[in-house]
């Protein structure tokens, strides 16, 4: 795991760094003596653990953590007690460790670091494998394969569904249902019990129908919050 | 009075000398520093910078396993919050500084 470490204390930042150098799994990227430098390098940088003193000069670790937008892992060192409630409001902050930190203790943080660490990388290769190109449908005997970020729309006709892509439409012998389970929730929202359509082809959304290409699709009552989440008001 | 001593450092080095020889470099080269800028807060009559320093400081004593006066200089941190500044606290751990700054002569 890269991490850095923001305290004011010269001794605390090599004690930390001690700590660190003693178990294997951890990459100290940067030390700092105040948390507002660190903003600019964690715009630039990838890190994924902090070990953040609270009480420092002008800017405190947690008027720190209420700026980052994409939080990484924290593990709060500090000499305060009184403020673990507080940091365990957030949910990136992994531990709280009293200083002076021993080994035993500081492992601990570590095991519970990289256990959040693993749970996250697995959500993320669950989304990446979610987000696969394409499908076969079977159309007279053919497999014909059809590129996912080509579909603008699919709508239930009967016993078939009609997949609308940009320069053809298929008629397929199949459901919205067992359709809507290959698709990947990242791209596609089922608007209505007979269309489901692929949200980065909207191109505009008027009281409950929503307009995909030439298509105006209806948007039923209960699958317009949804609708409304996955876009990206202003 | 309990003495500082250089366990906690020991531990952290597990045997390994150079280790311990920076951390007692840190220690000794930081702790003149926030000495004297607490001496000048305290001049100043500046509570928050007094704070500041009250509170840097306890953590050395903590790491020279001065946990009574760490308890004490914690007391004292939290009156200066308040803007109360205890005499008795106040020489308390003044003498806490004596004690480490003589101590650090010998290591």
């Amino acid at each position: 795991m890269n991490c850095i470490i923001i305290d004011d204390e010269q001794m605390a930042r090599v004690i930390v760094r001690t700590l660190c150098n003693q178990v294997t799994s951890l990459n100290i990227l940067q030390e700092f003596t105040n948390a507002i430098e660190a903003i600019k390098f964690l715009n630039e940088n990838h890190v994924d653990l902090i070990f953040l003193d609270i009480h420092m000069p002008n800017f405190s670790g947690l008027d720190f953590i209420k700026t980052l937008k994409d939080p990484p892992k924290i593990i709060f060192t500090t000499s305060d007690p009184k403020f673990a409630m507080e940091a365990f409001e957030y949910d990136f902050i992994v531990d709280y460790l009293l200083k002076p930190i021993e080994l035993p203790r500081f492992e601990k943080a570590i095991v519970k670091a990289e256990k959040l660490q693993l749970i996250k990388t697995e959500i993320t290769t669950k989304k990446d494998s979610e987000l696969k190109n394409d499908f076969y449908v079977n159309i007279d005997r053919r497999l014909i394969k059809i590129d996912l970020s080509s579909i603008y729309l699919i709508e239930a006709k009967g016993d078939y569904i009609n997949i609308k892509t940009e320069d053809k439409n298929y008629v397929v012998h199949s459901t919205l249902k067992k359709i809507e389970e290959k698709l990947p929730d990242s791209l596609f929202l089922k608007v209505h019990r007979s269309y489901i359509i692929n949200v980065k082809k909207i191109i505009d959304i008027e009281d409950n129908s929503v307009l995909i290409k030439k298509d105006v699709v209806p948007v039923s009552r209960s699958n317009r919050p949804e609708l409304m989440k996955r876009l990206d008001l202003l | 009075m309990e003495k500082p001593n250089l366990l906690y450092i020991e531990q952290l080095a597990r045997g390994d000398d150079s280790i311990k020889a920076t951390l007692i470099d840190v220690i000794k080269n930081e702790f003149p520093d926030e000495k004297k800028e607490y001496y000048q807060s305290l001049k100043s009559k500046d509570f928050k910078r007094i704070e500041d320093n009250v509170h840097r400081i306890k953590h050395k004593f903590s790491i020279l396993g001065l946990e009574k006066s760490y308890n004490k200089a914690n007391a004292f941190e939290h009156n200066l919050r308040e803007h109360i500044l205890n005499l008795k606290e106040e020489q308390d751990f003044e003498e806490t500084l004596l004690s480490i700054t003589e101590y650090l002569k010998t290591i």
